[in-house]
């Protein structure tokens, strides 16, 4: 341990935040040379494997698995009856009314089934390969009951019930009134008194996930301790859920998710074969492992979006917008899950966008359906609430012969008038819509664009041109631990970090915002580079394991940078205030006569003399000189709770050619320029955009959960849930102004869900503008082109699609087995 | 996406092929290039009790002259026909639908002889090789050779001429040189993804006239189809956008496409005489 006396130089230190870099764990991600769940493999491991119910709505009449406890290394199989007693029920964390009604979820089916998919029987045998195909002798019959397929019948009157149990197929009515709220004036009084008013029916269609990592879970056994590696997104939350509904106590499960590919809110779950896994560990005393096929995946993991919604605005002639009513059927699938109720909830407070409503209804219907149950999917009620605004927006500008844009402009909030609270209750803290939309505008070339439109409809051109918008806005960087709980919301949003300063100088980063793919360790790395002036490449980020990060609330709703980021900052400040301490000591200075700046701590007006902070990291372990009275450490951690969300928006403009003669409907340009606040590393957000956009684009084109008349999933492989490649993509022009965000000190707004969410109604819109003229004013996503065709052709909105698959495959549908020949 | 258990066999020779064929029991299932058979066979809708691998079966693979034809491999990949210097001298029509199939892993080992043999209706080549007459070689048990032109070979959805025992060698194709053109028009809704409806459309020009016209059909039907109505339309027909589009709006005659997720047969047959003017005019060099 010495002191350095080397020459300072006035170079100000080359900062990390901004800094393009390449992010450090993508060679073991891309390569696969890493932990996936599903390359665990511990000693004496047993494998599972699932029955799966082949009917959506049914008692099960007979099962006999008398046959499969006989086949080669098999270990045991169990039934719904062999857990019925000790499963409990699939947690709900978000019980968004008082009286919502939750029939409760059991992990595998005791008497009935609600989905095609549910889970009747698991095998557990000595190789994965042995138990599928046990699966296969197991014996089992179904009385069919009545399937609840589409929640506008659902919700009738005597319809048919997914759950005896309850009275009807609505689970819960949930109401914001801005009038009652006391944020807007009556929405009745509004709406009687408007000039205008333009209503629509739009459906944001059933979506899912399609993660690029199946879910995978793995149990290790050390006598009544359990740990439990998996696939997720949320490993903290596991944890304590976990415990919860297997009794495990909590400080005897430990989880870990390893690196995980990819999740898209698909894996913000507590999945009943996670519940399943550690009650067949137990029950064994064995460690267990599951892996989901794809097919597994996209029938069985929960799906995102399904929402019918009733849009009504009001408006005065001149455009000014003057009240928006709002009427959702929200399916929640055949159970609530983590937070399938809260959603389209959270929806609520999108709807109004950008513009200044003063008046403002919504009211939502949770609904049951004998479908998979919907929870997250990216943006998680903000996409389904832009797209609806968006798209009336459009609606209300043709009905008032005004260009879209003007609309917008007349009633969007000005820069000047930020902070502002709008009718949602919401106060949005910074941005400038103006100016994004005149970069966006100028990205876009769109006079030129406009004017090829007009050749285009007046040369009658089989191939038209339409332009659409999307200027939108979200509430990210989850959240104000007192707003959630003013929302019933299960937990907080608060998030932790620690830093551990190693003997040798470097640093390990500790953080519960558990990344699934988002970049987080490069990213948190810029930031601990920064504040405590240490080389990049000396610090490591640890993550996703409960042992390690005790405490977290994992990664969601934008929320890593702005919630957990911040909490990253307070750490380090509180290093280097520990540090400072023992700088004084060392350099016989005055705290107050340091200055702390490249890592370095020196004392005022006396250039020369310093002392690094990686140097006292090794002065405090060796410890054998530091002041009294403080402790030998310079670790700290810190928990941040935000007071506030934060809003990142956007101007998205879509040009879009559609083939009049197949209705092949093919984006032309494609530009956006997004406030997402301080950038800490541009190339994460622009891949944070491109995957964003991808999303957001399938599903206004290409992505749809279709189920048959009996309820099975007709897209059940990825030949006919039709998910694009970089191929079908176009080259995405995007930009960035830049307003930080005031809520967080890193002035960061979060970016992870915003392609996604302002894309689909951008491309809708430019479809419909391109055709609008041949008297189209509605198509149903995804614009396939044979809806596009009808659109134009004949009329409506093109229809719903034959719930038949493709015939690739010989037009695989769902079984018990996963499969069957349905020609 | 486990397959069931199965014995398999990897022949070097046709001969040891043809004999494994006959040893592999009640159901035997040969591999080309595996990229339709491994996927079925995960999903368990085949469990086959022995799969015969024909990726070592050297003679089967690559492309020669014979006279007037081309005869291609059984086992010739996709790729190896995008790299092949004779198709792409007289065998353009069958390079161009390549080039669409699915994705460059697929094309890597997916083969032609595969493809042929599958006869999925929405495979790219199948609508291809009817277009040309294609003759197909079948060996069978003892290694007797047998030829089935086009228009026999393919029976019914998923179902060829081929029977129990049999294995098809070789695929004779007249060559398609100077004068002829052609074009491969597909449509899909993603750029991995199997026909919609594809037509494969090869037109011989004299002068101002169309002298010979072969269209396939790929997804209007159970199997692969010819538009004779408007091969027939187009023979002695001038070139002109007219003509051609008149006799593409016969391109749906005689189709039964199915109705699924991505088409009802209404709209197939729209697209079909859509396509078949298009396909007709580039071929054509309109």
């Amino acid at each position: 341990m010495t002191l350095t006396d080397e020459p300072t130089t006035a170079e100000t230190p080359v900062k990390e935040v901004g800094n393009a870099r390449l992010r450090k764990e993508d060679a073991r991600l891309i390569t696969g040379k890493t932990s996936w769940t599903d390359n665990m493999v511990l000693p004496g491991m047993l494998h599972m494997a699932f029955l799966r119910s082949p009917v959506a709505h049914g008692t099960i009449s007979h099962l006999d698995v008398s046959a499969a406890k006989d086949r080669p290394n098999v270990v045991a199989v169990f039934t719904g009856q062999d857990f019925k007693d000790e499963q409990g029920s699939i947690p709900c964390a978000w019980p968004v009314t008082p009286d919502m009604v939750n029939p409760g979820h059991p992990s595998i089916a005791v008497d009935t089934v609600n989905h095609v998919g549910e889970a009747v029987a698991i095998v557990v045998a000595r190789t994965r390969t042995a138990a599928v195909d046990a699966v296969e002798a197991i014996d089992v019959d179904y009385e069919t009951l009545p399937v609840v397929l589409d929640m506008e019948q659902a919700v009738e009157d005597g319809a048919d019930l997914v759950h005896a149990s309850t009275s009807s197929n609505t689970s819960y009515h949930f109401v914001f009134d801005a009038g009652e709220a006391g944020t807007g004036t009556d929405t009745d009084a509004a709406f009687a008194d408007a000039e205008v008013t333009v209503s629509r029916r739009f459906v944001q269609q059933r979506l899912i996930p399609a993660f690029m990592e199946p879910r995978s879970a793995v149990v290790g056994v050390q006598g009544d301790n359990y740990t439990l590696w998996s696939a997720t997104q949320i490993p903290h939350i596991l944890r304590v859920m976990g415990a919860l509904t297997t009794g495990i106590p909590e400080h005897k499960l430990r989880v870990v998710a390893p690196d995980v590919g990819g999740g898209f809110g698909g894996k913000l779950q507590v999945c009943p074969e996670e519940i399943l896994a550690l009650l067949v560990a137990r029950r064994l005393g064995k460690p267990v492992k599951w892996t989901e096929t794809r097919s597994e995946s996209l029938m069985t993991a929960h799906h995102g979006r399904d929402q019918v919604q009733f849009i009504d605005v009001a408006a005065k002639k001149d455009g000014t917008v003057t009240g928006l009513r709002v009427r959702l059927l929200a399916d929640m699938g055949a159970y609530l899950r983590l937070i399938t109720p809260g959603v389209p909830a959270l929806g609520a407070f999108m709807f109004p966008g950008i513009y200044k409503f003063p008046a403002y209804r919504f009211e939502c219907d949770g609904v049951f359906t004998n479908k998979v149950p919907t929870d997250a999917y990216r943006g998680a009620g903000r996409p389904e609430a832009t797209f609806a605004i968006e798209r009336i927006m459009d609606e209300l500008a043709v009905e008032l012969a005004m260009d879209p844009m003007e609309l917008r402009r007349k009633n969007w909030i000005n820069a000047e008038e930020f902070p502002f609270t709008t009718v949602a209750g919401l106060q949005y803290d910074s941005g400038d819509y103006e100016q994004a939309t005149q970069a966006a505008l100028e990205l876009l070339g769109y006079d030129e664009l406009r004017a090829e439109q007009k050749q285009r409809r007046e040369s009658n051109d089989p191939v038209q041109l339409g332009i659409g918008i999307s200027t939108f806005t979200e509430m990210c960087g989850l959240a104000p631990s007192r707003v959630l709980g003013s929302l019933s919301f299960g937990a907080g949003g608060w998030e932790q970090a620690s830093i551990r300063m190693l003997p040798t100088g470097k640093v390990e980063v500790v953080t519960g915002s558990t990344p699934h793919g988002q970049g987080h360790e490069t990213a948190w790395s810029q930031i601990v580079a920064d504040e405590l002036g240490v080389p990049f490449d000396d610090v490591e980020v640890l993550h996703g394991d409960t042992a390690i990060s005790s405490r977290g609330l994992d990664t969601y709703g934008s929320r890593s940078l702005v919630v957990g980021g911040t909490a990253v900052v307070k750490a380090a400040e509180k290093v280097v205030a520990k540090a400072r301490k023992i700088a004084a000591h060392l350099l016989e200075a005055s705290e107050d006569d340091l200055e702390f700046s490249g890592g370095k701590f020196s004392v005022k007006g006396t250039p020369g003399a310093g002392l690094g902070i990686q140097e006292i990291a090794l002065a405090i372990f060796a410890a054998h000189d530091y002041p009294e009275g403080i402790e030998p450490s310079i670790d700290a951690e810190a928990a941040f709770d935000p007071v506030n969300f934060s809003f990142p928006h956007g101007t998205h403009l879509c040009a879009m050619e559609v083939d009049t003669e197949t209705g092949f409907v093919k984006i032309r340009k494609y530009a956006c320029v997004d406030d997402i606040g301080n950038i800490v590393n541009p190339i994460i957000v622009e891949g944070q955009m491109h995957g964003g956009l991808a999303q957001g684009i399938s599903q206004a084109l290409y992505e749809e959960a279709i189920y048959d008349a009996d309820g099975n999933l007709t897209t059940g492989t990825f030949v006919d849930y039709l998910v694009p490649s970089a191929a079908d993509l176009p080259t995405f022009h995007t930009g960035n102004t830049t307003h930080a965000a005031t809520s967080n000190p890193l002035g960061a707004k979060g970016v992870g869900e915003a392609g996604c969410i302002a894309s689909t109604p951008a491309v809708v819109n430019a479809a419909l503008d391109a055709v609008r003229h041949l008297g189209v004013s509605d198509i149903l996503m995804p614009l396939t082109p044979e809806r596009v065709w009808r659109a134009i052709h004949q009329g409506g909105d093109g229809g719903a699609r034959v719930a038949e698959g493709s015939n690739a495959y010989g037009g695989a549908t769902t079984t018990e087995t996963g499969y069957e020949e349905a020609k | 996406m486990i397959p069931a258990a199965f014995a398999y066999a990897r022949p070097t020779t046709v001969d040891e092929a043809l004999q494994a064929i006959a040893a592999g029991g009640e159901d035997v299932k040969i591999m080309a290039g595996g990229q339709s058979l491994i996927p079925v066979m995960r999903l368990r809708l085949a469990a086959p009790e022995t799969v015969v691998d024909l990726t070592k079966v050297a003679e089967l693979r690559g492309v020669r002259e014979d006279g007037d034809s081309l005869v291609i491999g059984a086992m010739t990949t996709h790729s190896d026909i995008l790299r092949d210097p004779l198709i792409a001298q007289y065998g353009k029509l069958i390079a161009e639908a390549t080039e669409t199939v699915a994705d460059p892993a697929v094309r890597h080992r997916g083969t032609f002889g595969g493809a042929l043999a599958h006869a999925d209706p929405a495979g790219d080549l199948p609508a291809v090789a009817l277009a040309l007459d294609a003759e197909f070689v079948i060996a069978g048990p003892g290694g007797a050779r047998r030829s089935v032109p086009a228009a026999a070979f393919f029976v019914d959805y998923l179902t060829t001429a081929l029977e129990d025992g049999e294995l098809l060698v070789e695929i004779r194709v007249p060559k398609l040189g100077e004068g002829w053109g052609v074009r491969y028009e597909k449509f899909n809704r993603v750029a991995q993804a199997w026909s919609i409806v594809a037509v494969a459309a090869t037109v011989r020009r004299e002068g101002s006239t169309i002298a010979e016209a072969r269209i396939g059909l790929t997804n209007m039907g159970s199997t692969p189809l010819r538009a004779t109505a408007v091969e027939q339309a187009l023979v002695g027909a001038d070139v002109s956008l007219e003509t051609v589009t008149a006799a593409a709006a016969q391109a749906a005659e005689g189709t039964e496409p199915s109705s699924d997720l991505n088409a009802q047969a209404d709209y197939r047959q729209h697209l079909a005489r859509v396509l078949t003017g298009r396909a007709v005019r580039a071929a054509a060099g309109l």
